[in-house]
């Protein structure tokens, strides 16, 4: 019933099934994340941490930590702790795997943990904080486990400003890969103007780009409030005003396409792309000039030839194929090998 | 009557069809309520004759009552879930879910034509089952919905024969890229409203270009992201009557053949009294909206990211004639006074935050609000996400505009107090509420005390909705409220230190009321089970997150999220394990 990112959460939550665990919602974020340490990535719903103290143990090895970029914080006084920042730097966008499919499809009972009392824990070390964090759903790091072993929660303001924002990064790009996931076969939290979640990426820029961070805010659940529809769709739609304004990604991958008898090569970004099918979608806009006989974005006036409709037939049923020469000089079809 | 003069005229000798013409005149809810209540033949024909139903809260009544209650049913509005639910407070599961109702009507002789829902659990199986039930079906409009998927609307599309309206305001919808829009037949040219814009797939463009072209009483359209500029060209061509227009990508340009025939096209569209949609913005095309600027009464560039605040100023400038505005804060306190002194005949504002984690430079304070304020003297309705806000400002702005019939300030940092003189907002809420007499609806935020709940009971005497987040200092607080507030129907509190005492001594009260909506608050098991144990009207409820049984709760523990309404059908059987209904 719920849409795939909603899927996504519930399903990440579920896996927590003590509320213990609080963490355990961060954990299992973590261990996608955590890619090059944890091998234990799931992608069923039943987790492979078969249980809590195990999701303890991993702790260590697989820690959201909350820290500047670049710094294994030695204030790590809250269990929960983001993906070491440095890496981030180094990689900014996260890959993901590709038995992620089963993500989706399996969503259980949507246990929602850690979303206790937390700000009345936070109220406390309140006056430290300068100020607030819009999330969704509970994956806050307010408490690592349950009311009676919370260490510390983020209101005691001792994480550098970056923290907050960067915790979203990686609870976020979780949901955002797993919506992208149903559709395609997505590996790489790239650009995504699909993405509903894409604030990870707006503060993957602020990560990257600032090394001076924001006020240190706390997170609050519902806070400030906002309709996540809204709060999802201004994130994502952000990102794409980005790109519309000419602030191409890090690193753009422009490629000559060709389509057989028309009259002129396109270049098209790869790194604005995140599926093929994105990438199709696109190259059909971009070549359906010529097929109608007219460019209406191109400027050339032209006849209709063909209707639209027939058009958009013909490249359904792929008169056209993509297709690409490899670095052998070799006539490959779009799409054997996953997006990265 | 015995003791009445002969000249009066009893009613009831009227015959029912002349009564029942009478009360069709009788249009409002309240009213019509109030009519079925004076007698019983009056009752009779105002059960037989109404066709509108409204359900705030769709536990309140159960499909098969509502039906035998109400058997020339037409047109039905239900909501689901509590409000916090947009906030992500309360768990998916939670209920409010279409089908009971729709399997009800479909088996029952209901000639439903129009189905208006609100936060709603909405599934496939359930649309499809609503557009093979109903064949006049009309109207559909699903605002903050979810559960369904493009293949439903195909459903829609496909079954409804005289479909009017279809429209989709931010559900969260699981698009599967099938055709849907391919679905409605050639036949169907009777579509007046149809709203896409929360869809996030493609759809078939030209698909679209044919329905609005046999469309001719198309008066609403709104595209969604995927909907290129090109073809928005073409629509405009094509539906010129049109009054409310959504863009889809706005993204062109500006010196291109397309854009000069959309600026052509636009032009001759001169109804258009609503524009909206912007997800996708290239500023430099904004001009081309210029011309029509001056008929708009309704703007809403909330979506709009990729517009900043000189361009937005520079659109504003054109629209002398908004009523309602609803925008992104980056348009800043300078924006908002540009906007104070063009759009004088404003009744609604509403301005969100466009970055909620980093309300930095970009953000609006109370300076905004108060320009806004003095330059639109007929505001009524407000919605204000800022960065700060001061006494001083409120009691300006209640000086100012004392027509406000919906009040909602949303400081961005929960528990800020002014930042001038450090004191909580308790004066300036109260302000607010002692100068508008007509205030229905308040949400508060900031530093508050018991003081402000004091000013509230005492002066918002219309109050119906108060919505509540970490404010107060005691019970006191929230029995002045509930003691003072006499028409209050909807009460949500969260992170307030309201305890049993005020829980309990409101008991009263709840029955008159719709809902109440206690989170993280200070309210225990116990008082809960008691209060559930004396008033059997009510559904006392217990969202329970943790995987703590009943066994394990001892009546002591505070609970953390508690939702009671009003019912006459007592427990629902629809509720998930996470909620416990005592």
């Amino acid at each position: 019933m719920s849409s795939p990112l909603l899927g996504v959460e519930e399903e990440v939550q579920s896996n927590v099934s003590s509320p213990s665990v609080d963490c355990g919602l961060g954990l299992k974020e973590r261990n996608y994340l955590g890619l090059s340490d944890c091998s234990s990535v799931d992608s069923s719903g039943v987790s492979s941490l078969p249980d809590n103290n195990k999701n303890n143990l991993n702790l260590k090895a697989t820690e959201l930590r909350l820290g500047l970029p670049g710094s294994q914080s030695p204030k790590r006084e809250t269990e929960l702790c983001l993906l070491n920042l440095g890496k981030l730097d180094e990689k900014p966008l996260l890959p993901l795997l590709p038995s992620k499919d089963g993500i989706c499809s399996s969503s259980q009972k949507n246990v929602v943990t850690g979303n206790k009392r937390g700000f009345s824990d936070t109220m406390d070390g309140f006056s430290e904080v300068k100020g607030y964090v819009y999330t969704q759903k509970s994956w806050m790091l307010r408490e690592a486990g349950s009311d009676s072993e919370s260490p510390q929660s983020v209101g005691h303001g001792k994480y550098p400003g970056n923290s907050g924002v960067n915790v979203i990064l990686s609870v976020r790009s979780l949901g955002a890969q797993a919506s992208v996931k149903k559709e395609e076969p997505a590996n790489v939290l790239q650009k995504q103007p699909r993405a509903t979640n894409g604030t990870n990426l707006k503060q993957t820029d602020i990560a990257n780009n600032k090394s001076g961070a924001p006020a240190s805010r706390a997170q609050v659940v519902g806070w400030p409030p906002v309709r996540s529809f809204r709060a999802k769709t201004l994130a994502s739609s952000s990102k794409n005003n980005d790109e519309v304004d000419g602030e191409p990604g890090p690193a753009a991958l422009f490629v000559k396409v060709s389509m057989d008898g028309a009259p002129y090569l396109r270049k098209v970004d790869l790194s604005t792309y995140s599926t093929y099918r994105e990438l199709s979608s696109a190259l059909e806009k971009m070549f359906s000039c010529f097929t109608l006989g007219q460019c209406g974005s191109h400027g050339a006036a032209g006849k209709e030839i063909l209707s639209q409709s027939k058009l958009k037939d013909l490249l359904h049923v792929s008169e056209y194929v993509l297709t690409y020469k490899d670095k052998d000089g070799d006539w490959m079809l779009v799409g054997d090998v996953t997006w990265e | 009557m015995f003791w009445g003069s002969r000249k009066t005229i009893n009613m009831n000798y009227f015959p029912d069809e002349v009564l029942e013409h009478v009360f069709d005149f009788i249009r409002s809810h309240k009213d019509r309520n109030s009519v079925s209540l004076v007698c019983k033949s009056w009752y009779k024909i105002e059960k037989y004759s109404r066709q509108k139903v409204f359900l705030g809260n769709c536990y309140s009544i159960g499909p098969e009552r509502l039906i035998a209650r109400f058997p020339g049913l037409k047109s039905l509005t239900l909501k689901g879930k509590p409000h916090f639910a947009d906030f992500n407070l309360v768990p998916d599961d939670w209920g409010g879910f279409l089908y009971p109702w729709i399997k009800a009507m479909a088996k029952s002789r209901i000639g439903l034509e129009e189905l208006k829902l609100k936060r709603m659990v909405v599934s496939d199986k359930s649309l499809e089952l609503l557009s093979k039930s109903f064949p006049n079906f009309k109207s559909l409009v699903l605002v903050s919905c979810e559960g369904f998927t493009t293949d439903g609307l195909a459903a829609i599309a496909s079954n409804c024969r005289f479909l009017k309206e279809l429209d989709l305001q931010e559900n969260e919808v699981e698009d599967h890229r099938g055709h849907w829009l391919s679905c409605f037949p050639e036949s169907c040219t009777s579509l007046a409203s149809l709203n896409f814009a929360c869809l996030k797939g493609e759809i078939n463009l030209a698909s679209l270009e044919r329905l609005v072209a046999r469309s001719p009483n198309l008066k609403s359209l709104r595209l969604n992201r995927a909907v290129p500029f090109d073809t928005l060209q073409r629509l405009l061509i094509r539906a010129p009557q049109l009054v409310d227009l959504g863009t889809g990508s706005y993204v062109h340009d500006p010196s291109s053949e397309a854009y000069n025939k959309f600026k052509a096209a636009i032009q001759s569209c001169k109804s258009i009294r609503s524009l909206s949609g912007f997800l996708e913005v290239a500023p430099c095309c904004m001009s081309a909206i210029y011309p029509i600027c001056e008929n708009l009464t309704f703007l809403n560039l909330s979506y709009a990211a990729g517009l900043q605040s000189n361009e937005l100023t520079k659109l504003i400038q054109h629209c002398k004639r908004l009523q309602r505005l609803w925008i992104l804060d980056c348009i800043g306190d300078k924006g908002l006074g540009v906007v104070a002194s063009t759009c004088n005949e404003l009744q609604e504002l509403r301005v969100f935050p466009s970055d909620p984690f980093d309300a930095g430079n970009a953000a609006v304070t109370e300076e905004g609000l108060v320009l806004v304020s003095e330059g639109c003297p007929k505001l009524n309705s407000l919605l204000y996400f800022c960065q700060q806000m001061t006494n001083a400002a409120l009691i300006t702005v209640a000086k100012n505009c004392t027509n406000f019939i919906r009040f909602r300030l949303c400081i961005l940092n929960p528990i800020k107090p002014d930042p001038v003189t450090n004191q909580p907002l308790d004066e300036g809420f109260g302000a607010i509420v002692r100068s508008c007499k007509g205030l229905k609806r308040l949400s508060l935020s900031g530093l508050l005390t018991d003081q402000v709940f004091y000013y509230i009971g005492m002066y918002a005497k219309k109050l119906e909705m108060l919505s509540v987040a970490f404010a107060g200092e005691s019970d006191k607080g929230m029995l002045y409220v509930l003691n003072g507030c006499k028409k209050l129907r909807k009460l949500e509190i969260r992170d307030c230190p309201f305890g049993d005492a005020a829980l309990l001594e409101g008991m009263g009260k709840y029955e008159t009321m719709r809902s109440l909506w206690m989170s993280t608050c200070e309210v225990t098991l116990g008082a809960c089970k008691m209060l559930a144990k004396k008033m059997p009207n009510l559904n006392v409820e217990i969202i329970n997150e943790t995987e703590q049984t009943d066994s394990n709760l001892d009546d002591s523990q505070k609970v953390d999220k508690m939702y009671l309404y009003r019912t006459l059908v007592g427990h629902r059987e629809d509720a998930p394990e996470f909620v416990w209904l005592l």
